[in-house]
């Protein structure tokens, strides 16, 4: 399986490639270099793919890890070393595949979507590195390789946000993104350092291995706080994951972020960035499920807020993009619950199972409905609802894809979300009641707010545009075509005969009662977005009035960028930075360093009359300094 | 003779062939010949160093002994291993980019910049305490000189308090040589020699705090530190250059080479006091460079929290994160060099360094912008430039620390990551990206050609150090043991 290696090697060459020749290559040939590179890059990883899960398989009842390829790149001890390699295991295997596939459309609908804008070449650039990091993270033998792409996706996914950069809210916006996740980042470091302290290595095999032993042995008896080494090393961990992954109250970049061009929106901000927090957990799942199984309940809990919460905000917000946004972290938040309620080995292991299934499926419906909000918004040149409506008639393609997209998110069978949404929700039910009760809802909200957006953009009352909407071009419609047939059929797949939490494969059904009770409470949803935004009325208006406060908090996303915008500028900033700076100003350097030079002064201005210059006056002092002298010596 | 010799010979052989030409483009021949041979001998010089370190274990490679003042034992004794190579091969890279980054100075800048890099180079090569002091003095007091006459804003004020209080700091330094010398019990004055002897821990105790305090003014040890912004604010660019980028590590390479190595149990007795004011310093310097509106004043506190970081590393007394010291000494030189020349070049053609008054310059120069991006990029820490592999590995060192308190401190500095990139994304952010401020701005050109050979080779070290870290391995591995195997240091 060495030819993976390429998989990681071609992105950076083209990175590389147009990084350095810029301008000098025109648009057309960036694109084509690109959309090849990724071509065979996407190629490759199904191949890997195919090898992986049918020629290789189970041997021994599992599937086996491999890593075909390894170096040591900086060695810290004689232990403790930062390898680059390539790890080969079910769940990076799908991750490949998932992220080859997306941004192999994305790229190609970036040709057109990104037809006429200044920077095609630097777009296309940037978007490689992404691809490179990206599958460089998933791939990551140790947990400090994974930090280093994790810290490379975030330079990509900032320079991206920040395409546009003479346009000072997306400048914003990027800065935003990149220091909430580094302060996210922050608490991933610390972790790291803690279990690497305790455990001697960093390297996931070894931290895994018979169910986290190594963990568990080296950390019993460290307790901090009620709370053991392991449990603090992990939570820690977590935080870094839950800033990627926009969960609560880390999340406001993430909705911020929609200032980048749509199709990186699609690729970084919904399909394959964002949920590295979830690969992550899942990637240490043993650690985390038998060492630290506090965390993990932890991250089931701060998941179903997460998903609850953003699901309420989606259903307010009028910007598409930031519809999206929203429901991007509540579906994330969605696979977190999901490792939360997970057991482990077999069907036990159903939540980790349909973790992974999701993100699967909500990567291609995603990217999907990214992909055909930016037809929409390319069509109508403006991302706000009030602009759109009776759009079908205009764009008959992309609203068929987007309807596909909305069904299979609301779990409609037989569309994809349906299958992983069942699990998930299966998996609640056997674990924890209040946590399902609380996805159950979600699954509601969301095809709710799905359905509004729909019936706003294609339904609705036909608005006066500057002119008229055009469908979009082929390079466009293509991946969206692509992305449809993903969408419909990856549900079908028997996921869990090929990743589970303990890589033994197993038969997950479907519960009937569980799978009825979801398809219901979408249905409802669907029905009360159809009665209240199908054809132009006043319900919606009314409703919102009724619900006075609530609302209009949810309008503002409940405060929360406020509540940091507090903390980071009024509390940190002027409370700390500026009266750190002042008092560097003006105590060390006023008080201690210019202080000192005023004393010498003054001491040297106080005694400088002796120096006068007056020859009399030093004969006299002279004359009196002998006498003392000769008195001193008569006398004593 | 030693061919150590000669990175003090060509710069002062620069020296006297400035007194003879005067043309400005014989001026710029002399100094672009110069710096070249310079680093093109620094790179000779690691091949060789590679090539006798494999027959020889002696802890000095290519020594050269001459008694210069026998009555005190004062040799002109030289010397290098694999850390001081890294730091002539620093010195030189940073030397050649302040050449390129100084192109319209006059001959007597000139005269002065070749006496302040004699001493700089000098000092490195130096294996005798006092040599070594002299030649720390020959580098500062160019430095007056250079800000006071060629620097901008407030020059005398910050020309007085640098020179006052590096001065200071030298006091110190030259009480705790005559300490070390005359308590030794070994009427020598090479380091070598000296570090075989054990200074009575009586003495260590008093002397070691001098010897720290003193270099480590110089490295901007908090806190002890308020000469570096106001100096590398008035500071032509070049001379920002070299202080940030070569002096500042030589005030770092005397507190390892001399304090740690030379007086190891007072270290190891005194390090949570330093381990305290340094990894304070980490996080002051990253929190006030937060609030500035000068580039270069942002850049300033950043060098403070930056090296910083190398003494707190130092005090860790680990090879791990002393290692980890070594990597970001060169990592920081580099990256600051890289910063002052590209805000030099900025200001050269806006007049102003003031954030406020500055935006969209990536429309108009955009070879500059992106540098200064990159040079941001490797500060804040990015994998694949220099900074990183330099702070994990002091993060990861020093977390190894068997001692709590240790542990507990790095945590603290490594809160330092994130305000890094508060500031410099600021920086970036309001700078280079936007609308552009100023409509005269639009008429201004990029790099010229000078100026971009200044920055490639800084880049370009950058990158190496980022990308293949475990290349310097062996070089800071080797220098480092006989430090590590003293009695004293864990």
């Amino acid at each position: 399986m060495a030819f993976t290696l390429f998989i990681l090697l071609i992105p950076l060459c083209v990175f590389l490639l147009l990084a350095l020749s810029g301008k000098r290559l025109s648009a057309g040939v960036t694109g084509v270099i690109g959309t090849l590179g990724m071509a065979v890059v996407a190629g490759l990883s199904c191949f890997s793919a195919y090898r992986y899960f049918f020629v290789i398989g189970q041997s021994g009842g599992n599937f086996p890890a491999l890593v075909p390829f390894s170096f040591e790149w900086l060695r810290f001890t004689d232990t403790l070393s930062i390898d680059l390699g390539i790890l080969l295991d079910p769940i990076s295997v799908m991750m490949l595949t998932v992220i080859s596939t997306v941004s192999l459309t994305v790229h190609l609908y970036s040709v057109g979507y990104m037809r006429g804008e200044q920077g095609f070449q630097r777009y296309c650039a940037f978007l490689s590195l992404f691809t490179f990091s990206m599958l460089g993270l998933v791939m990551a033998t140790n947990i400090f390789q994974m930090y280093v792409f994790w810290e490379l996706v975030g330079l990509s996914s900032y320079l991206l946000i920040g395409f546009y950069y003479t346009k000072p809210a997306a400048v914003a916006a990027s800065k935003k993104a990149f220091i909430v996740t580094r302060f996210a980042d922050l608490g991933f470091l610390i972790g790291i350092l803690l279990l690497s302290y305790c455990t001697g290595t960093f390297d996931f095999g070894e931290l895994t291995a018979n169910n986290g032993l190594l963990v568990i042995g080296s950390t019993t008896g460290m307790a901090f706080l009620g709370l053991s080494a392991a449990s603090w090393a992990l939570a820690l961990i977590f935080i870094g994951g839950a800033g990627k992954s926009a969960m609560f109250p880390l999340h406001v970049w993430l909705p911020d972020a929609m200032e980048g061009p749509t199709p990186v929106s699609a690729l970084i901000h919904a399909a394959t960035m964002v949920v590295a927090g979830v690969f992550l957990v899942a990637r240490m799942f043993p650690v985390y499920y038998f060492a630290a199984h506090d965390v993990l309940m932890l991250i089931g809990y701060v998941g179903a807020f997460t998903a609850l919460f953003a699901a309420v905000v989606a259903v307010t917000q009028t910007d598409i993009k930031r519809v999206l946004a929203y429901s991007t972290i509540s579906q994330i938040a969605y696979m977190m619950t999901a490792l939360g309620v997970s057991g482990f080995s077999g069907p036990d292991g159903l939540g980790y199972t349909s973790s992974m299934f999701h993100l699967f499926t909500h990567a291609f419906f995603k990217a999907l409905l990214f992909l055909g909000a930016g037809a929409v918004i390319r069509a109508v040149h403006s991302n706000e609802m009030s602009r759109m409506g009776g759009l079908r008639k205009h764009l008959p393609v992309t609203h068929v894809a987007f309807l596909v997209a909305c069904l299979a998110i609301a779990g409609i069978p037989p569309l994809s979300g349906f299958f992983s949404k069942d699990q998930i929700l299966d998996a609640a039910f056997h674990h924890d009641k209040v946590l399902f009760v609380a996805l159950w809802l979600v699954a509601g909200l969301t095809a709710f707010y799905m359905f509004r957006l729909y019936y706003n953009i294609f339904w609705g009352k036909e608005r006066t545009y500057e002119h008229k909407p055009r469908e979009a071009s082929w390079t466009m419609l293509v991946p969206l075509g692509i992305l449809v047939v993903l969408t419909a059929v990856t549900g079908f797949f028997p996921f869990s005969k090929f990743i589970s939490s303990d890589d033994m494969g197993y038969a997950a059904g479907i519960n009937r009662g569980v799978a009825a009770s979801g398809v219901a409470v979408a249905l409802i949803g669907i029905l009360a977005a159809r009665m209240l935004y199908r054809k132009e009325n006043d319900r919606p208006a009314q409703l919102a009035a009724r619900m006075g406060g609530f609302y209009r908090a949810a309008v503002e996303k409940f405060y929360i960028d406020e509540v940091w915008m507090f903390v980071t500028k009024k509390v940190i900033i002027n409370c700390v930075a500026r009266p750190l700076a002042w008092f560097d100003r003006h105590v060390i350097d006023g008080v201690l360093v210019d202080g000192t030079g005023r004393l010498t002064e003054k001491i040297a201005g106080s005694i400088k009359g002796m120096q006068s210059g007056q020859v009399q006056y030093y004969a006299l002092v002279f004359i009196a300094g002998a006498l003392a002298v000769a008195v001193w010596a008569i006398y004593i | 003779m030693s061919i150590l010799s000669l990175f003090v010979l060509i710069p002062a052989a620069m020296l006297l062939c400035l007194f003879l030409c005067k043309g400005t483009k014989a001026i710029r021949a002399v100094m672009v010949a110069g710096a070249s041979a310079l680093l093109a001998l620094s790179l000779v010089l690691v091949g060789l160093f590679v090539k006798e370190r494999a027959v020889s274990d002696t802890a000095m490679l290519f020594t050269q002994d001459i008694v210069w003042y026998a009555p005190l034992n004062i040799h002109y004794a030289v010397g290098v291993d694999g850390i001081s190579v890294l730091m002539l091969v620093l010195s030189a890279a940073v030397t050649f980019g302040a050449v390129f980054s100084s192109w319209s100075m006059s001959r007597h800048y000139f005269m002065w910049f070749c006496l302040l890099i004699t001493g700089a180079f000098g000092f490195f090569i130096s294996t005798d305490l006092f040599t070594m002091f002299m030649f720390y003095e020959t580098a500062l007091i160019p430095m007056y000189l250079l800000v006071g006459v060629w620097g901008t804003g407030r020059k005398e004020y910050s020309a007085m308090k640098l020179a006052l209080m590096l001065m200071g700091a030298s006091a110190l330094l030259l009480i705790g040589i005559l300490g070390i010398y005359f308590t030794s019990g070994h009427t020598t004055m090479n380091i070598v020699e000296l570090a075989e002897q054990q200074i009575p821990l009586a003495h260590q105790r008093w002397i070691f705090p001098m010897m720290f305090i003193g270099f480590g003014t110089l490295c901007a040890l908090f806190p002890f530190h308020t000469w570096s912004p106001d100096g590398y604010a008035s500071a032509p660019a070049a001379v920002s250059m070299l202080h940030a980028g070569v002096l500042k590590k030589l005030g770092a390479y005397g507190c390892f080479r001399v304090a740690v190595s030379l007086m190891p149990q007072g270290a190891h007795e005194q390090a949570w006091i330093f381990l305290i004011l340094s990894g304070a310093g980490v996080v002051y310097g990253a929190l006030c460079a937060v609030r500035q509106t000068d580039l270069k004043y942002i850049n300033a506190y950043s060098s403070v929290s930056h090296c910083g970081l190398i003494l707190f590393a130092i005090m860790m007394l680990n090879g791990t994160a002393m290692r980890g010291a070594v990597l970001q000494m060169l990592s920081h030189g580099l990256t600051a060099a890289l910063f002052f020349a590209v805000i030099g070049m900025i200001y050269g053609r806006t007049h102003t360094r003031d954030l406020r008054e500055m935006g969209g310059l990536m429309r108009v120069m955009p070879f500059l912008s992106v540098s200064y991006i990159i040079a941001g990029l490797a500060s804040l820490g990015l994998p694949g430039l220099s900074g990183f592999a330099a702070e994990m590995t002091i993060f990861v060192g020093s977390f190894q620390h068997p001692e709590i308190l240790h542990r507990v401190l790095s945590v603290v500095a490594t809160g330092s990551i994130v305000i890094t990139a508060v500031y410099v994304l600021r920086a970036v952010g309001k700078v280079f990206y936007g609308p552009v401020q100023n409509e005269q701005h639009l008429q201004l050109t990029d790099a010229a050609w000078y100026d971009k050979i200044a920055i490639v080779v800084l880049m370009a070290g950058i990158g190496l150090i980022g990308l293949v870290p475990s290349s310097l391995y062996n070089l800071i591995e080797n220098g480092l043991g006989p430090i590590l195997r003293q009695p004293g240091a864990s």
